[in-house]
């Protein structure tokens, strides 16, 4: 078992994904796809709009698996649902008919920890994201920032090893997108998950991320990767404003636009 | 960087815009849509009952077969003190209530555990799919001699009745409601750790609740159809039962009497689930308002 304690957290090694599109044609959605996620790193994805981001974060949740090539989750090939992941949706994916406190109480309940223990924690999480006011509320009485709080919190109170996020914050407005970019990069920093963040707002990435991955338009394949040394703590507000921040989003845009405009020539077409 | 701070004078409030003054006319707006409404809701009906009444007495329409409000209240106040030809009111109320709501019960309990269990499962769907198509196109009502015929004119054949006519409601929209569930929501649970029983229960079912809701609102009307049709077709007592004899005897006072009853009876039910929903769906988002 030697091996596995010094295994990345996330291996995807030359994998191809095809699916059956509503047509019943097969498509493929991502080809020779290579990425290591080292432990406690975090890795941004960005690429165009409908290039098969998604369907990599599917293969590691073990929700899909590949059609060629190979997934690894700690060293192990992934089979179905790891307890070690949590996964933030785009959508709001919270229970509605439950109210916050019972939201973040599912994860350990579903996994069979007593109630009194579920609450506790769940309690815990809740003052640590700052809604200890809000336990009793339903998720329609609190603003969209609020709600992805609860997410978080719902995700975090599982100890995930592993954290993969699906353009989590694109609904939200810019002023609190910043605001939980903040909140996510102080409970990574405590939690010392490995993070997959995909998004197509190259500055979060660039703000968030250890390494940026750029995918090529759809089927999606690797089409750079850079390493951004920018110092942590970050300040997510301020650092855009940052002569290096600057540097990379140019470099990185550069390399990102042709894939942008492939893929929306593609699609007038 | 004082050039972002500039200084505007406040300006005065015309007359009638404080918040005190804008909430107290909110409120009186609110109070006189409501009294309007309740007073057009009344006037139509006794607009209604008048011209009735006076139809039947000035011989436009003829009394007869068209009864007349006076007549009605007459013929019910008279079963209310005296019970009616056979036997006391109450209890033939009791009878067709203890029909639906045992229909009802059953009907709507079978019909969501199916439809979850069909809503569940793919290849189950499809295969019984045709079946349930099949069923479905039968009219209700011609099962009424058939069950009576096997079951008796007993308590049993109205149940089943009620039964069949609340069931296919509730299970499509069970199923339907099921098929709806929101993709995320369902990834999202699984990846919290949710079994697929836990999934079912605690996912599933309650965001298919509003569906079911729906059809459960239509469906205690749909018993009261299937217990009084049952007991039109055959049976000892009964609100059905009444309909009958006073159509065999021409008493067109004593079916309408019979239907008002009926009326009042599912009115109150409506009322009841209306109240009872409202009490689970608390986590909803509050419809807009009536006086807004």
């Amino acid at each position: 078992m030697a091996v596995e304690k010094t295994a990345p957290a996330i291996e995807l090694i030359n994998v191809s994904r095809r699916f059956l599109s509503p047509t019943g044609k097969s498509l493929t959605a991502i080809r020779d796809f290579t990425m290591t996620v080292e432990r406690g790193e975090f890795v941004a994805v960005v690429g165009p709009t409908g290039c098969g981001k998604s369907t990599t974060l599917n293969l590691v949740t073990g929700l899909a698996s590949p059609s060629a090539g190979e997934v690894r989750v700690m060293g192990a090939p992934v089979k179905g649902i790891d307890p070690r992941i949590g996964f933030v949706f785009q959508t709001d994916a919270l229970f509605p008919w439950r109210t916050v406190i019972e939201n973040v109480m599912a994860g350990p309940l579903f996994r069979g920890k007593p109630k009194a223990q579920a609450q506790a924690s769940a309690r815990d999480w809740l003052a640590r994201v700052g809604l200890a006011r809000f336990e009793q509320h339903y998720p329609h009485q609190l603003s969209g920032g609020m709600r992805k709080r609860v997410a978080l919190a719902q995700t975090f109170i599982n100890g995930p090893e592993i954290l993969l996020m699906d353009e989590p914050f694109s609904a939200l407005d810019v002023q609190t997108r910043v605001l939980m970019h903040e909140e996510l990069l102080r409970l990574w920093s405590e939690a010392k998950a490995s993070v997959v963040f995909v998004t197509h707002d190259l500055e979060e990435a660039i703000a968030l991320a250890d390494k940026v991955y750029v995918l090529t338009a759809g089927p999606a394949t690797v089409k750079s990767v850079y390493t951004i040394d920018l110092p942590r703590p970050r300040v997510v507000a301020d650092i855009r404003y940052e002569q290096r921040f600057i540097d990379y989003s140019r470099t990185i845009w550069a390399n990102l636009k042709e894939e942008v405009e492939t893929s929306y020539a593609r699609a007038a077409a | 960087m004082t050039d972002a701070t500039v200084n505007i004078p406040t300006a005065a409030f015309r007359p009638g815009t404080s918040d005190a003054e804008i909430e107290a006319a909110a409120a009186k707006a609110a109070a006189h849509r409501r009294h309007t409404v309740t007073f057009w809701r009344l006037g139509i009906l006794v607009v209604f009952l008048a011209l009735w009444e006076i139809a039947g007495r000035m011989a436009w329409i003829d009394p007869f077969f068209y009864a007349m409000p006076s007549t009605i209240a007459g013929r019910l106040y008279e079963w209310i003190t005296e019970g009616t030809s056979e036997g006391p009111l109450w209890y033939h109320l009791y009878v067709t209530m203890e029909e639906s709501v045992l229909g009802f019960v059953t009907g709507s309990v079978a019909g969501i555990i199916i439809g979850v269990a069909l809503g569940r499962n793919r290849m189950a769907a499809d295969i019984f799919s045709i079946y349930i198509k099949v069923i479905n196109s039968i009219p209700r009502v011609v099962l009424a001699p058939i069950f009576i015929m096997i079951l008796g004119l007993g308590l049993a054949s109205k149940v089943a009745l009620a039964f069949v006519m609340v069931f296919f409601v509730v299970f499509h929209n069970a199923f339907q409601g099921v098929r709806e569930a929101d993709r995320a929501m369902i990834a999202n649970a699984r990846i919290l750790g949710a079994s697929d029983w836990q999934l079912t229960r605690s996912v599933i079912v309650p965001s298919a609740m509003s569906w079911i809701f729906a059809s459960l609102h239509v469906s205690f009307g749909f018993a009261i159809i299937g217990a009084i049709v049952g007991e039109f077709v055959g049976s000892r007592y009964g609100i059905g039962l009444l309909i009958n004899i006073a159509k065999g005897s021409f008493d067109a006072a004593g079916m309408y009497a019979a239907i008002v009853i009926v009326m009042v009876v599912a009115l109150g039910a409506e009322y009841l689930m209306t109240m009872v929903e409202s009490r689970l769906a608390k986590w909803r988002p509050q419809p807009l308002h009536e006086t807004q």
